[in-house]
């Protein structure tokens, strides 16, 4: 029966340690990328979130080549470095150079990344097998998570939750209007390198799950998803996280029901149907009702056309 | 150039409660605005007129610091602007945010209290009933919880201008709050801007509809770049300085 084997799966989190820390894992990714990913698309720097991901990869083979071990934390301080630098020449290049943020994107992303490249290949010349493991970053092994693992991902995660709790009011206002912010006092220059800085922890937290290559659909996939149900923005992060840590655990199951198969992109795809399923279903702006939208819009447009030969006539009697 | 004869320090902060010296604003190596002397006298509608590109924005927010000054010196109230912000109101042009923003108009009035909040502090139901108050003064209270995108232009206009009333400020600089807005919003928006000039408010707008000037404002500051004029409407407000403003660009007549 297609139940059972349903219902055995989802009970196999609980019974199968492995399953267990690879869902918890995930989730903690999911939750964390889905929250702070909503700032990332609201401030339309989707692709900032991929060129930092991808900026990453140049971290883990650094930080494995200098200190030589595969210890976890430290690869994944190499990789926050990086992509935290990443983000910054991003920023940089932006600000003081003629080329635009796409350009200056496109820079950053290949140039890391093609470093990062270079550097496993590197390695896995020079070390062999010892450099075996290196490449599971590009597309993540959440299969090897093991709990150690996921107690990190839980505290870095708890880090990135801390300040978004304490500095949402901050991170709201320089998203919507950030002069308007900066004329009430808040420096927004500061205030987007600490955003930036949370968002490097998740990309972070993602290493192990779904890599640098995919990293950035966790970031975007859920929020967007979750701006289909909700027009309000504390509603929109914790729909978001919940998408996001859905994604994650049914994402692991579902790989757990083949041998081999990854569970990163697994859980990509898990996110992509909730954001397709959002877009065509919710209720404000599903396509199913984007007849009766369009409708309204017109009928605004034409009280608009209304208002405005209305405003004419009045400066035309005055004159 | 028509401006007063500036007085000892000590009268003009009385009179004037913007005070702007030798100021000039650099955009790489394009210069937006040059060697402005202006003040803005208390208690006026004072409108900032000139073609586009004169760096009329850019004066008002050179004013709050909000573009990096290359020269020159702005004093509000006889203090520099990050001791005395909280005595400045900022509407900024309205196509300068995203619209979609998950947020309701209530929630966006409210942000004009976040800078008396501070750090840390979060909305609260006081700083949510003044928020209501607010956008009760403008006509909207029955839109609180619309989503803002939602809103028509001229009702985003009127959000915006009730987020800085939130601000409870002496000095309101707003860019170009009339710009395509209907009817209603704009008497809603000149009736409650003239209650503020009665409780001896300085208000300053960015103003594009040359033809409104005289009937809307007491006092003009006229830019391209360099200050072309600055006093009241009836004493520079005239052809000659006009074609000065906008020289070959544009020439209106009134």
């Amino acid at each position: 029966m297609i139940l059972e084997e349903i219902l055995s799966i989802f009970l196999g989190i609980f019974t199968d340690y492995t399953l267990r820390y690879v869902a918890l894992g995930s989730a903690i990714l999911g939750i964390t990328s889905g929250a702070l990913g909503c700032f990332t698309v609201l401030r339309k720097q989707s692709l900032f979130g991929d060129a930092i991901a991808h900026a990453a990869l140049p971290g883990i083979g650094f930080a494995y080549l200098f200190a030589g071990t595969k210890d976890s934390l430290l690869l994944m301080l190499g990789a926050a470095i990086f992509a935290w630098f990443g983000g910054m020449i991003t920023l940089a290049i932006t600000n003081t150079t003629r080329i635009k943020q796409d350009a200056a994107l496109g820079i950053t992303l290949s140039v890391f990344f093609g470093l990062g490249i270079v550097l496993l290949s590197y390695l896995q010349s020079i070390g062999g097998a010892s450099q075996g493991g290196l490449d599971r970053f590009l597309f993540g092994q959440a299969a090897a998570l093991i709990e150690s693992d996921v107690i990190n991902l839980g505290i870095l995660s708890a880090l990135c939750f801390t300040i978004l709790i304490l500095f949402y009011k901050e991170f709201k206002i320089t998203t919507f209007d950030s002069s308007f912010g900066q004329s009430l006092g808040f420096p927004i220059k500061y205030l987007n390198v600490l955003l930036t800085s949370v968002i490097v922890v998740a990309v972070v937290i993602g290493l192990h799950t779904v890599g640098v290559v995919l990293m950035v659909s966790m970031l975007i996939a859920p929020a967007a998803a979750a701006r289909q149900w909700t027009s309000n923005l504390k509603n929109m992060i914790i729909l978001s996280a919940i998408f996001g840590g859905l994604s994650g655990i049914i994402g692991s199951m579902i790989s757990s029901t083949a041998e081999g198969m990854s569970t990163g992109p697994v859980i990509v795809i898990t996110i992509t149907a909730i954001l397709g399923i959002s877009f065509v279903f919710s209720p404000k702006q599903g396509y199913l009702f984007k007849h009766l939208r369009n409708q309204r819009k017109s009928q605004i447009s034409l009280d608009n056309i209304k208002t405005i030969s209305d405003k004419e006539k009045e400066n035309h009697g005055n004159i | 150039m028509e401006q007063k004869s500036s007085k000892k320090n000590s009268e003009s902060e009385k009179e004037y409660s913007v005070i702007i010296k030798n100021l000039s604003v650099t955009y790489r190596t394009e210069p937006a605005l040059w060697n402005i002397d202006l003040n803005f006298p208390k208690g006026q509608m004072i409108a900032i007129v000139g073609p586009n590109g004169a760096g009329k924005s850019t004066l008002i927010k050179a004013v709050m610091g909000l573009v990096p000054i290359t020269a020159g010196k702005v004093s509000i109230f006889g203090k520099t602007y990050s001791k005395n912000r909280d005595k400045v109101a900022y509407v900024p042009q309205r196509g300068s945010v995203d619209w979609d923003f998950p947020t309701d108009a209530l929630d966006v009035v409210e942000m004009g209290l976040y800078g008396k909040l501070g750090w840390f502090r979060r909305p609260n139901s006081k700083t949510r009933n003044l928020a209501r108050e607010c956008l009760d003064k403008v006509g909207l209270s029955n839109y609180a919880d619309r989503q803002i995108g939602q809103l028509s232009g001229g009702q985003q206009q009127r959000v915006f201008l009730a987020r800085a009333l939130a601000q409870d400020a002496q000095i309101y600089l707003m860019d170009e709050p009339l710009n395509g807005v209907d009817v209603i919003t704009e008497k809603t928006i000149l009736s409650i801007l003239e209650n503020l000039k009665k409780e001896g408010k300085t208000i300053v707008m960015v103003h594009h509809e040359l033809q409104t000037v005289d009937k809307y404002f007491d006092w003009v500051v006229m830019v391209n770049r360099n200050l072309i004029a600055n006093g009241p409407i009836k004493e520079v407000f005239t052809k000659i300085n006009l074609d000065r403003t906008y020289q070959e660009k544009q020439r209106m007549s009134i």
